[in-house]
């Protein structure tokens, strides 16, 4: 067992450092993004919990699957294009 | 320096301050709001944050899903810690060992605002501390498993006023912290949601350029208290608002603006309905709590047309 010396400081000092923590296996259910029927709202990144939607330039890319928990309100939000929807929520392992 | 337009496409170019990899639950309400308002501020922020969800799952050690300088208090004490720290900016701004302009926000649960960090909440706002105090409600102990605060509505079913043969759910309304921040008498006062981005951040812009104390309480949903799955978030949201069960208003100066009058306000079954911890008002013996949910939401929001209404008179008064 380490003493109490060896132990590291007792504070968080790298900012945002849980970005390289992984919560993407706490998914039941994977969003897949169909770019097609995207009309580039943002509103999926606007509400992601999670800070899961890529963006550059103003326009949204893939999703980061390392934080994504799969809660689905990206493909509840989406508006999609004439009714078709931009992103659907599949159950993960199928 | 010029402000960034609160349209999606300019926001997205700016830098995310709260991380992904946080353990906030998969759907929580709670991030989306924080995201929002550290989108909408375009000056460093220093923030502190009572115990609670945010502040647990956001800071499990080694790792912080923050990107500005924050510290972890004690579930009362939030308002006194950034009180203490805006203090210390003051007189360090006075010394000019600090040039920048620099704002504080506390951060905190509705168990950490309205019940136990209430008190130093009055004290710092009574002070007069150039502060943005931010509680995001979602209406319960939602941390330590589901329990009451005094924010949980009429007959929600929570562990400590739990549904059955005894009590339907809690038996008392919850209390309007937001009317309580107004008699403040501080110059800015507002509620919103984070289903309403634009109007949260909007209030988030405002109360971080007054001179003073400002208030915000922000409707953050929470799918396990509430029982609803885990993408109701903004639709719930959404509804609250619709059905006037949390309206989106402000005060500035203790002028009240509403800011935004459904076209036509659902009943509030709309917004009870989705949610499981209410499902054993719809049986027949408890039909009553929904008449009385629905009598007090009316009762508040009439009296908000109201005040609103002579608020106008007045100013058209003074006009002639």
């Amino acid at each position: 067992m380490k003493g109490w010396r060896e132990l590291e400081i007792g504070a968080i000092t790298e900012a945002g450092s849980a970005d390289s923590y992984n919560t993407g296996s706490w998914r039941a259910f994977r969003p897949r993004w169909i770019e097609e029927n995207c009309i580039q709202c943002l509103f999926c990144w606007i509400y992601c919990p999670d800070s899961a939607i890529t963006v550059k330039d103003g326009k949204r890319g893939e999703f980061d699957y390392n934080h994504c928990k799969g809660c689905g309100i990206c493909a509840m939000e989406c508006p999609g294009k004439k009714g078709k929807k931009a992103i659907v929520m599949e159950e993960e392992g199928k | 320096m010029s402000t960034t337009p609160l349209r999606l496409k300019e926001l997205s170019k700016k830098k995310v301050l709260l991380t992904g990899g946080h353990r906030l639950c998969s759907g929580c309400g709670a991030p989306i709001a924080i995201r929002q308002i550290l989108l909408a501020a375009e000056m460093p922020i220093v923030a502190a944050n009572a115990t609670g969800c945010l502040e647990v799952s956001t800071t499990i050690y080694p790792y912080s899903a923050w990107k500005i300088p924050w510290i972890h208090t004690a579930f009362e004490n939030a308002a006194a810690t950034i009180s203490g720290v805006e203090a210390m900016y003051r007189a360090l701004k006075k010394k000019g060992r600090i040039t920048e302009r620099i704002k504080f926000i506390a951060f905190g649960g509705d168990g950490g605002t309205y019940d136990i960090g209430f008190q130093s909440l009055s004290g710092a706002m009574e002070r007069g501390h150039d502060i943005v105090y931010i509680c995001y409600d979602n209406e319960a102990y939602m941390n330590t498993g589901i329990q009451r605060s005094s924010a949980t509505p009429l007959g929600a079913n929570t562990t400590t006023s739990p549904a059955g043969s005894v009590i339907p759910g809690k038996m008392q309304p919850r209390k309007n912290l937001t009317k309580i921040m107004v008699a403040h008498g501080i110059p800015y006062v507002a509620q919103t949601t984070p289903a309403h981005w634009r109007d949260l951040m909007t209030k988030v812009r405002k109360a971080l350029e007054v001179d003073g104390p400002a208030f915000i309480n922000i409707l953050a949903s929470c799918n396990r208290g509430w029982r609803t799955p885990t993408d109701r978030a903004i639709q719930d949201s959404k509804l609250a608002v619709d059905t006037c069960f949390w309206p989106l208003y402000e005060y500035e100066n203790g002028r009240l603006t509403i800011n935004y009058k459904p076209k036509e306000k659902k009943p509030v079954v709309e917004f009870l309905k989705t949610q499981g911890r209410f499902k054993h008002l719809f049986s027949p013996q408890n039909e009553y709590l929904l008449e009385r949910a629905q009598e007090i939401v009316d009762k508040e929001w009439e009296a908000l047309l109201r005040e609103e209404a002579m608020w106008k008179a007045e100013e058209e008064k003074k006009e002639q």
